[in-house]
């Protein structure tokens, strides 16, 4: 087994780990810390898959940005232990069996589309002129309606958060 | 080398979790984080597809995705505030409003 391998298998056991916690810890502040810990597992796999600028992005943005976002609701929110409701009768007996179907489906789906595919990754780093090169002339549209989102979305959660005036 | 079916299980893995937490969570936060997790899920299968068929693309999505992400985290936690001063509770069971 090449240490690649043991590295891949290292990174997604714990990132598998970190996704239970967040269902199994009862606290959401666990949670969050969970979370973090499946984000920075997915960037290690990034870079070991050779995608060094999504790796710093995803640090940065996900386990920077988004999650001290997170942190900081739940800090200004006061958030406790999740009390237990049990309110849905239709969850109780189609949960599991709905469940189980959506596993089968992607299970299917991956058995289907990885017969033509190539038989392993590569591992050489994509370099980050290449990915920009493309961001600002294929993607360009895409990329300034992004920034557009991001300026209604500044918007949307000043308004949204701000108090009522009277 | 690590094969890319590999990666798609552990995504295919980690979305379903994602999906298990969505459902099995009561705190509306922790719900708000599920559809976090799905994302990376999607993303880790993004960039699997994209080393294996030698083409960039697939990393310029995430990059959308992750964008978009932020900005969905924004506004979701704006309305996550506003939820949590009005009905004074943060389990999703007690905002009923449009339940018969």
């Amino acid at each position: 087994m090449s240490a690649v391998l043991v590295i891949f298998f290292i990174l997604a056991g714990l990132a598998v780990f970190g996704a239970v916690a967040l269902i199994v810890q009862s606290h959401p502040i666990h949670s969050a810390l969970s979370l973090i810990l499946v984000m920075l597992c997915l960037a290690g796999l990034y870079l070991l898959m050779g995608a060094e600028f999504v790796a710093a992005v995803q640090i940065i943005v996900y386990g920077g940005a988004v999650m001290v976002l997170f942190v900081f609701v739940i800090m200004l929110l006061n958030a406790g232990e999740e009390e237990r409701t049990n309110f849905s009768k239709l969850a109780s007996f189609a949960g599991v069996p709905l469940a189980l179907a959506l596993a089968g489906l992607i299970a299917a789906a991956i058995a289907r589309s990885t017969v033509h595919m190539p038989a392993a990754t590569t591992g050489e780093l994509t370099s980050t002129r290449e990915l920009s090169k493309l961001l600002f002339s294929q993607f360009v549209y895409p990329f300034e309606l992004t920034s557009f989102l991001i300026l209604v979305a500044i918007l949307g959660a000043i308004v949204l958060a701000q108090r009522e005036r009277h | 080398m690590v094969p890319t079916s590999y990666y798609l299980i552990l995504s295919a893995v980690l979305f379903g979790l994602g999906v298990l937490a969505f459902v099995f969570k009561r705190n509306i936060i922790t719900i708000f984080m599920a559809i976090e997790l799905m994302l990376n899920a999607v993303n880790l299968a993004f960039v699997a597809f994209s080393q294996a068929l030698h083409k960039s693309d697939g990393e310029v999505f995430v990059l959308f995705v992750i964008v978009v992400a932020a900005a969905e985290a924004a506004v979701g936690l704006g309305i996550i505030i506003l939820t949590a001063r009005n009905r004074r509770s943060l389990n999703v069971e007690r905002v009923d409003l449009l339940k018969l």
